[in-house]
């Protein structure tokens, strides 16, 4: 493994790199498919370039830690609004993840929905193109549309495009309140309908899960305790008809309660969990109509009921071999992803992607683990690779 | 300003390319007459003119894709536009270009309450959107000063925030999907009613470039319930330094306003003398919003006024009604209409660091007294988003030529304290020279890849956003 200290070096290893590169932070989200060729790690590339609390501006070296981030920003009471998801525990992976990984896989947690995506909070970037050379992109302002914004492409890229050397944030206060709001005992209609009606409040719920297997659904309030006390009793009073209701006020009760939420902790034990994205309402009807009932799988929605988690064990993954004239937990597995991705691309169904964050690497290497792209999607995002890594060095194949 | 020399081919084949865009649209969408061509020859930067080749008005996303495939056969640049409210020259055509306009494009596609979006075709204007969903309690966010007139496709291209973008974001932050249109014909759907697609950020990629990659036809857009109420407090301070020092106290102490808006002396005395909204005759004016319910909003104007008595402010105004807010609006919101009365302007919008405030205003009045042009200074100033309005006569000769300078050294400090040339506005034909001095050459040669992917043969605004030297080879083809 090359792990460097400095950018430059980062630079003019990639520049007289032979062969393809797998860049690293620490490795904590092996998602995608297994990847060939030489370890680089920024994980060496630490530390706070610039921090202003009053313009909540926060400038660090991609291999900094997260937990020293958010330790140093803890420190004057502020923080990452976009509460990006641990992956340690689902993919029983070991390291400290790196401010660097969040932003190359855009790591976004139950907060997306009110407070944005890490996309949305990323402010500047630097990074080291496939041909070694330094390019910086925004800045450390918050409004900026000097120039294309390859700020927003970089996130999420998975260092397919460059390798992130520095990233810059916009960061909030830490309120000094939260509150959350359990519905208990609704089915999926009941769950929906509180989602729904939360999101369409004026009362700015800024976390929306519904947990089936513990049927309750939690909505989080953040704010001043008066509003956080005062939102809690309007939500109550908009939801008393769906069930019974709980608030909690604690603040570490909610931070653990929101933690389990955030790190899909409920299909932590799963061999095969799959994340997708589509409109809430698209998800209440059931992927493709029944596809999610149909097949026999764990569950968790986030983001209002936008994000679903699905997770198989073996045995659920093999009951959907049959199917297809198999009997093997690999092959289900592989059956229903395919089934999956071709809902999502069936317009009729609403639209949205599945990704396969969790199988074991020869289920992943059998398939796009990515939602595959449109045509002209798919040939733009060719066209960018072959001109930032002409080479076809960064990660070659892990996004298309 | 240096624009290219038209492509004399394509001014020579001029009724040849207007017949065939002729041929795939209505008769009244193609307009070549050099009399009615004339009102697009500018946008709000009016400083600048030229009347295109033709201008075209589709109405349908394969309207455009079928003008778009023949300005790509037959090489014609072609300008996007939306409504032509551009202060930095985006819509700005040549003469051998065709404007593709969307201002046909106006309907309302789809509105969805329970999963929060609508989809409009981009020629609807901002405000119009809101329109569509007030009646249900919801409001789309960005709201740009040009907000009655701007169209969505305008908003997309340079990504626009306004004033209320402290707590909701700007454009690129509240944009769930697209329709756009490349250069070829070629039409891609990006996005739609669901969050973060999985491959490359595409939309992101999108808003804000200036309609050099695509036109875009269609977007997917957030939509947001209306806050119970809102209220404002004003504030006058003597000094700037202590009214910034106010602003990153506020921001610290954890309190979201949804705008924090900053007047300097020389514009409020301007937009007393013009709307009389009864602000104090001081250095610094501060305007802070914030939302909620009533009982809601007296906690955090609590917090916010127990702040700002700690730097002994001459004035602290509370709004307790509608119509007090409406006053203590007033101003800020005439703020550019008087300064129109007295003088023509120029409007900047460089973001600097917060923290870099008072400096910056002190070399702006420094510069102002070199230069003999007077500045008024009226920004977003929880963002550091400033709005320097610089005084001249377009009258007289050299003052044109003098406040663009002045302008440029104001722009250069934004960049040597650690900001950037525009926050809001774009870059259009007005910064495209000093891009420069924000980037190294390999900064702008990555953005150029960009564009060399989504447009290999530069047709689409070509003379836009990048300095001319550094573009002229990609297009010369």
């Amino acid at each position: 493994m090359i792990r460097l200290e400095t950018e430059a070096d980062l630079a003019e290893a990639v520049a007289t790199a032979e062969g393809p590169l797998r860049i690293l932070g620490s490795g904590t989200r092996p998602v995608g498919r297994p990847l060939e060729g030489t370890a680089l790690s920024v994980a060496g590339l630490t530390g706070v370039e610039l921090y202003e609390p009053g313009a909540l501006t926060l400038v660090v070296r991609a291999g900094t830690p997260l937990a020293e981030v958010e330790r140093v920003l803890a420190a004057e009471g502020q923080r990452l609004a976009f509460e990006a998801m641990d992956h340690r525990g689902l993919l029983g992976t070991g390291g400290e993840p790196t401010i660097g990984g969040v932003v190359a896989a855009n790591v976004s947690g139950p907060r997306r929905i009110q407070a944005g995506a890490c996309r949305d909070a990323l402010i500047g970037v630097r990074f080291v193109d496939g041909r070694g050379q330094v390019v910086r992109n925004g800045g450390r302002v918050m409004k900026n549309v000097t120039g294309y914004d390859l700020v927003k492409l970089m996130a999420g890229s998975r260092g397919t495009l460059g390798v992130l050397t520095e990233v810059a944030f916009k960061v909030l206060p830490v309120p000094e309140a939260v509150a959350t709001v359990t519905l208990y005992g609704a089915g999926r209609d009941g769950a929906f309908d509180a989602m729904t009606r939360a999101l369409k409040s004026p009362f700015e719920v800024s976390g929306a899960a519904w947990v089936p297997g513990a049927a309750a659904v939690h909505l989080r309030l953040e704010g001043f305790a008066g509003s956080v006390a005062y939102r809690a009793e309007r939500l109550t009073a908009l939801l008393s008809d769906l069930g019974e209701i709980a608030v909690e006020t604690g603040t570490e009760a909610n931070a653990a309660l929101w933690r389990t939420i955030r790190d899909v902790e409920a299909l932590a034990d799963l061999p095969y969990v799959w994340r997708v994205s589509m409109a809430p309402g698209a998800l209440r009807a059931g992927i493709r109509g029944d596809l999610d009932r149909t097949a026999r799988v764990e569950r968790l929605y986030d983001w209002a009921g936008g994000l679903c988690w699905i997770g198989m064990s073996a045995e659920q993954a093999a009951e959907y071999a049959p199917l297809y004239g198999a009997d093997d937990a690999a092959s289900g597995a592989i059956r229903f992803h395919r089934d999956l991705q071709e809902a999502m691309a069936d317009p009729e169904f609403g639209g949205g992607h599945a990704t396969l964050v969790k199988a074991p690497e020869e289920v992943r290497a059998q398939v796009s683990v990515f939602q595959p792209e449109p045509a002209p999607q798919a040939a733009l995002a060719r066209g960018l690779r072959a001109q930032f890594d002409p080479r076809g060095i960064l990660n070659p194949g892990l996004m298309g | 300003m240096d624009m290219p020399a038209p492509n004399a081919v394509v001014m020579a084949r001029k009724q040849k390319i207007v017949a065939r865009l002729a041929s795939v649209l209505p008769r009244d969408a193609v307009i070549d007459d050099p009399a009615e061509t004339r009102a697009y020859e500018c946008d709000a930067l009016t400083a600048y003119r030229c009347p295109p080749l033709a201008v075209v008005l589709p109405s349908s996303t394969e309207e455009v894709a079928a003008v778009l495939r023949i300005c790509h056969e037959e090489g014609v640049p072609v300008v996007p536009r939306g409504s032509g409210t551009s202060l930095a020259g985006g819509a700005m055509p040549t003469a051998d270009s065709v404007i593709l306009g969307v201002s046909r494009l106006t309907e309302v596609l789809e509105v969805d309450y329970d999963n929060r979006f609508i989809r409009v075709q981009a020629g609807r204007t901002n405000l119009s959107v809101t329109g569509a969903v007030e009646e249900e309690g919801f409001f789309y966010a960005p709201d740009p000063s040009s907000q009655l007139a701007c169209a969505i496709a305008g908003n997309i291209a340079m990504n626009s925030g306004g004033a209320h973008c402290l707590k909701y974001g700007v454009t690129t932050n509240n944009l769930l999907g697209v329709t756009l249109v490349q250069m070829d014909g070629t039409v891609v759907e990006i996005g739609g009613a669901y969050m973060d697609a999985g491959g490359y950020d595409w939309l992101g990629l999108i808003c804000g470039s200036e309609g050099q990659l695509g036109v875009v036809t269609e977007a997917t857009l957030r939509i947001l319930p209306k806050p119970e109420g809102a209220r404002p407090v004003l504030m006058g301070f003597d000094s700037s330094e202590v009214a910034g020092a106010c602003v990153a106290d506020i921001i610290k102490a954890g309190v979201l306003p949804v705008a924090i808006e900053f007047m300097d002396r020389p514009c409020i005395r301007a937009t007393e003398a013009f709307a009389g909204a009864g602000y104090p005759d001081c250095e610094a004016l501060l305007i802070v919003e914030v939302e909620g319910s009533a009982a809601e909003i007296d906690e955090q104007l609590g917090v916010i006024l127990q702040i700002a008595r700690k730097h002994d402010p001459v004035e602290l105004r509370e709004s307790g009604s509608a119509e007090e807010s409406a006053r203590i609006w007033l101003g800020r919101k005439s703020a550019f209409g008087a300064m129109g009365q007295i003088n023509d302007y120029m409007c900047l919008d460089g973001t600097i660091p917060v923290s870099a405030l008072p400096l910056v205003l002190r070399r702006i009045g420094e510069m102002s007294k070199e230069y003999g042009l007077g500045v008024a200074n009226v920004f977003h100033a929880g963002d550091g988003n400033m709005h320097p309005l610089i005084l001249f006569d377009a009258n007289k000769p050299g003052d044109l030529e003098r406040c663009e300078a002045f302008g440029a050294d104001i722009l250069k400090l934004c960049v040597e304290v650690g900001g950037c040339l525009t926050g809001e506005h774009g870059v259009g034909i007005e910064k495209r020279d000093l891009m420069n001095v924000q980037f190294d050459p390999a900064d702008i040669e990555a953005q150029l890849r960009v564009k060399d992917v989504f447009d290999p043969k530069w047709l689409l605004n070509p003379a836009k956003v990048f300095p001319l030297a550094a573009t002229a080879s990609r297009r010369a083809g």
